[in-house]
C-alpha cells in the first residue's frame, strides 16, 4: 500500500517540451509494489535530479526509461512511457535501438575489460554507426573529448580501461556512452562511488551536455543535485512526493515530507 | 571500577589460555591430515615407480647373425613375400644352440627358449629393411624372454634364479660377462600394441585409443556443455522446467560411472547400432560422463562474470546475444577451458564404463581411426593386472606411470591456461 492515499504529485511534473513522458507508472517486484502511479516528463535539454532516501524507488524509476528492469525477471512495469510519444513498451518496441537512443552511466564506474579505444568503440560497432575506421577514430576522439579524457588517455588509448582511477573510468563510460550518440542519457549515482575532485569534474561535464542530451540522474547528495539540475523530483516510499525546479525545492519546499528530507530529518 | 577492569582482564588472560591451545590444537590437525596425505602420495609413487621403472629398460642379446640365404631358401633377388616366408626361427635356434653350446637334448631347449618369440619377426624385419645382409652377418639387438628380463633386472642382485635353470644362467652370466647381454631403452613398450608376450606387449594400442576417445569425448562435450551451460545460465527462463533441468545436471554429476556404461551400452550400441570396442562409443559414453562436470564448472564461470559488465553491455543497447559473445564468453572462457581440461583428465582415467561397451577386448592392432577396436589405457592397465606373468605386473606400473604423466600434463595445462587467460578487472 502506498504510505500516502491517493497522492497527487506537488509541484510541475511536465514540461513544455517533453523528451520522455512517463504517465501512471507502477512498478512491481513480484508480489511487492515498488512504485505508485508516478507520472512524469523529462524536458529536452534538461538536467532533472531524482532524490529520496534509499530504497524510494527513484534508481528503479530511472531504470525502467530504458527498460534496463527488462532483466530483472519479475520486475513488472505499468503504465505509459513515451519518448518522442512513441510507447517504449509497447508490443513491437525492441530494446536493442531504444537502448542505443537512451543511454545509462551506473553507479560503480564499469569500463569493459577491453582498451580504452574499444571501450568507446564497442557501442558505434555493434550498431553499425561507421564504415571506416578513420570515422570510428574521430567518434573515439570526439567522444574522449567531450566526456573530458582525451588530454588524459590520448597517448595510452590502447591500455586497458580498467587500468585508469575510478573517475577516469566514471568519464570513461560516459564517453562510451555518448559514443553512440543518445538523445537521452540517465546516471544513476554517477558520483558515489568517486572522490570530491573527480566528482567535480563530472558535475563540470554534465552542465556541458546538457546542451545536446536529455540527462536524468539518481543521486544521493542534494548539494549535487542543486548544482547539475534544473528541476529536482523528490520520491518517497515509491511515490513521487513533489516536482519543481531546483532552487525551488531546496529553498521553499512545497510538500512537509520533502521539507523534512532536505533538512536532513530522515534519509 | 579499577576492580572491575582487573577483574575483566583477568578473566580474558584466564580465557587467553584455552584459546590458544585450541588454536594450537587445530593447527596440529590440519598439519597432521597434510603430512598423512603426503605420506600416502609417497607411498603411492614409490610404489609405482619401484616396480615400474624397470618397464622402460628392456633385455636384450646383441648377436652377429649369418643370415645363410642358402638355408633360409632365399638370396637378394627373391621378392618379398618370399623373404617373410622363410624360417628364421630354425635360424635363430640353430644359432643359440652353437652359442650356447649345448650339445645334450635338454640344452639345446633351453638354449631355444632364452629368447623372445618376437625375436624371429625382428630378423625378418632387419632382413627386410635390408636384403643386402642375405649371405651377409646381421648385427642385432635380439629382445629376450621375458623370464630372462625379469632374471636380469631383478632376480641376478639377490642371487635367486627366477624361472631360469642353472644351465641357462651360467651361458647368460658368460654373455653378460663379455658384454653381449644388457638391457637398453624400452622402445618396444611405446612401439607396440599389445600381445600375450610381456616382452612384446606395449602401450601405443592402448595411447591411441586413448587419444581418439578423448578426442571424440572433447569434440562433442565442450561446444555442447559450453552451449548448454550459456543457455541455462543467460538465456533459460527461471521456471520449474529449468530447475529440473539443473537439479538432474547437478545429480548426474554424481552418477556412478559404470551406469554411463549401460546406458552406452544399451543406447549407442543397442539402439543405433554403433559398432562396439570402438573409440567412437567409448567417446560417446564418456562425453555423457563428462558433460556434467563442464556444464557446472561452465555454469560456475559464467556466473562469476561481474553483472557490471552485462549491464554495460546492455545499456549501451547490445543485444542479449552480443552481450554473451563479446564480454560474458572470454571472461569465463578461461574457467570454462579448466572445467573441460579436469572433466578430461577424468574421462582419461576411467575404466568401468569402457568396459560396458567393450574396449576391454584384447586388441593388438593400432587404431587408425574412430571407428576401429580399440583399447584406452585404463582398460590396457587393468588387463594387465589381470595377467599371471610377473612382466605383465611390472608393466601394470609402467602403464601406470604412462598414464600419471598424461594426467599430470593435462592438469598442468589447465593451471597453465588459466593463468594464461585470465583478466583481470
Amino acid at each position: 500500500m502506498p504510505i500516502i492515499k491517493d497522492h497527487k504529485t506537488d509541484g510541475l511534473p511536465f514540461s513544455d517540451s517533453p523528451k520522455l513522458k512517463a504517465r501512471n507508472v507502477n512498478v512491481f517486484y513480484g508480489e511487492k509494489q515498488a512504485i505508485y502511479d508516478v507520472s512524469l516528463d523529462i524536458g529536452a535539454n534538461e538536467v532533472i535530479a531524482l532524490i529520496g532516501p534509499s530504497g524510494c524507488g527513484k534508481s528503479t524509476f530511472l531504470r525502467c526509461l530504458n527498460r534496463m528492469n527488462d532483466t530483472i525477471e519479475i520486475c513488472r512495469v505499468d503504465g505509459q512511457i513515451l519518448l518522442d510519444d512513441d510507447d517504449i513498451y509497447g508490443s513491437k518496441v525492441d530494446v536493442v535501438p531504444l537502448r542505443a537512443r537512451v543511454g545509462m552511466v551506473f553507479q560503480k564506474p564499469n569500463p569493459f575489460p577491453k582498451s580504452i579505444f574499444d571501450n568507446v568503440a564497442y557501442g558505434p560497432r555493434i550498431h553499425g554507426l561507421v564504415e571506416h575506421r578513420d570515422e570510428l577514430h574521430e567518434i573515439v576522439e570526439n567522444s574522449l573529448k567531450r566526456a573530458g579524457l582525451w588530454n588524459e588517455v590520448k597517448d595510452r588509448l590502447h591500455a586497458p580501461g580498467t587500468g585508469l582511477s575510478g573517475g577516469q573510468q566514471q568519464r570513461l563510460c560516459i564517453a562510451r556512452t555518448i559514443a553512440v550518440d543518445p538523445e537521452v542519457i540517465l546516471m544513476d549515482e554517477p558520483c558515489s562511488a568517486l572522490d570530491p575532485i573527480a566528482t567535480a569534474k563530472i558535475e563540470e561535464l554534465i552542465d556541458e551536455l546538457r546542451e545536446n542530451y536529455t540527462i536524468a540522474i539518481v543521486t544521493h547528495s542534494m548539494q549535487q543535485a542543486a548544482r547539475v539540475s534544473q528541476r529536482t523530483a523528490y520520491f518517497h516510499m515509491g511515490q513521487l512526493i513533489e516536482v519543481n525546479p531546483t532552487d525551488l525545492v531546496f529553498t521553499t519546499p512545497q510538500h512537509s515530507l520533502t521539507e523534512a528530507y532536505i533538512t536532513g530529518r530522515f534519509g | 571500577m579499577t576492580d572491575q577492569q582487573l577483574t575483566t582482564r583477568a578473566k580474558v588472560e584466564r580465557s587467553m589460555t584455552r584459546r590458544r591451545r585450541a588454536e594450537m590444537r587445530f593447527r596440529a590437525y590440519g598439519v597432521m591430515s597434510i603430512a598423512f596425505g603426503l605420506l600416502c602420495l609417497v607411498v603411492l609413487f614409490s610404489n609405482i615407480l619401484g616396480q615400474g621403472l624397470s618397464t622402460f629398460r628392456q633385455t636384450v642379446l646383441e648377436v652377429n647373425l649369418h643370415i645363410d640365404g642358402d638355408a633360409l631358401g632365399i638370396s637378394r633377388q627373391s621378392s618379398e613375400a618370399e623373404i617373410s616366408a622363410a624360417d628364421y626361427e630354425t635360424l635363430l635356434k640353430n644359432f643359440m644352440r652353437e652359442k650356447a653350446g649345448a650339445t645334450s637334448r635338454d640344452d639345446r631347449r633351453l638354449a631355444g627358449t632364452l629368447v623372445s618369440v618376437g625375436a624371429p619377426w625382428q630378423i625378418r624385419d632387419a632382413v627386410l629393411a635390408n636384403t643386402d645382409v642375405i649371405g651377409d652377418h646381421l648385427r642385432l639387438e635380439i629382445i629376450m624372454d621375458d623370464d630372462v628380463d625379469q632374471w636380469y633386472k631383478h632376480d641376478r642382485d639377490i642371487g635367486q634364479p627366477g624361472r631360469l635353470k642353472d644351465n641357462q644362467i651360467k651361458w647368460l652370466e658368460s654373455w653378460i660377462a663379455d658384454g653381449s647381454l644388457h638391457t637398453r631403452f624400452n622402445t618396444t613398450f611405446f612401439v607396440n600394441g599389445d600381445s600375450r608376450e610381456p616382452e612384446l606387449a606395449g602401450i601405443r594400442g592402448a595411447i591411441a585409443g586413448s587419444l581418439l576417445t578423448m578426442l571424440v569425448t572433447f569434440l562433442l562435450s565442450f561446444p555442447i556443455g559450453v552451449a548448454a551451460a550459456i543457455y541455462l545460465e543467460e538465456f533459460a527462463p527461471r521456471n520449474r522446467m529449468t530447475e529440473i533441468v539443473e537439479i538432474n545436471i547437478n545429480n548426474l554429476a554424481a552418477v556412478p560411472s559404470i551406469t554411463f556404461g549401460l546406458l552406452g551400452l544399451a543406447i549407442f550400441i543397442g539402439l543405433f547400432g554403433v559398432a562396439r570396442s570402438t573409440p567412437l562409443v567409448g567417446g560417446l559414453v564418456l562425453t555423457l560422463m563428462t558433460l556434467p562436470t563442464i556444464i557446472i564448472s561452465g555454469r560456475a564461470a559464467i556466473k562469476a562474470v561481474p553483472p557490471s559488465i552485462r549491464e554495460a553491455a546492455l545499456g549501451l543497447g547490445a543485444s542479449r546475444m552480443q552481450m554473451v559473445f563479446h564480454h560474458v564468453l572470454p571472461l569465463a572462457l578461461p574457467g570454462m577451458l579448466t572445467g573441460t581440461i579436469i572433466g578430461m583428465a577424468q574421462a582419461l582415467g576411467e575404466t568401468a564404463p569402457l568396459l560396458m561397451v567393450g574396449m576391454i577386448a584384447f586388441v593388438v592392432d593400432v587404431p587408425n581411426f574412430i571407428s576401429d577396436p580399440a583399447t584406452v589405457l585404463p582398460v590396457q592397465i587393468f588387463l594387465w593386472s589381470d595377467s599371471p606373468e610377473r612382466a605383465f605386473t611390472e608393466r601394470t606400473s609402467g602403464a601406470i606411470i604412462v598414464l600419471l604423466a598424461f594426467l599430470i600434463v593435462m592438469n598442468t595445462a589447465a593451471v597453465w591456461l588459466r593463468r594464461r587467460l585470465e583478466r583481470r578487472w
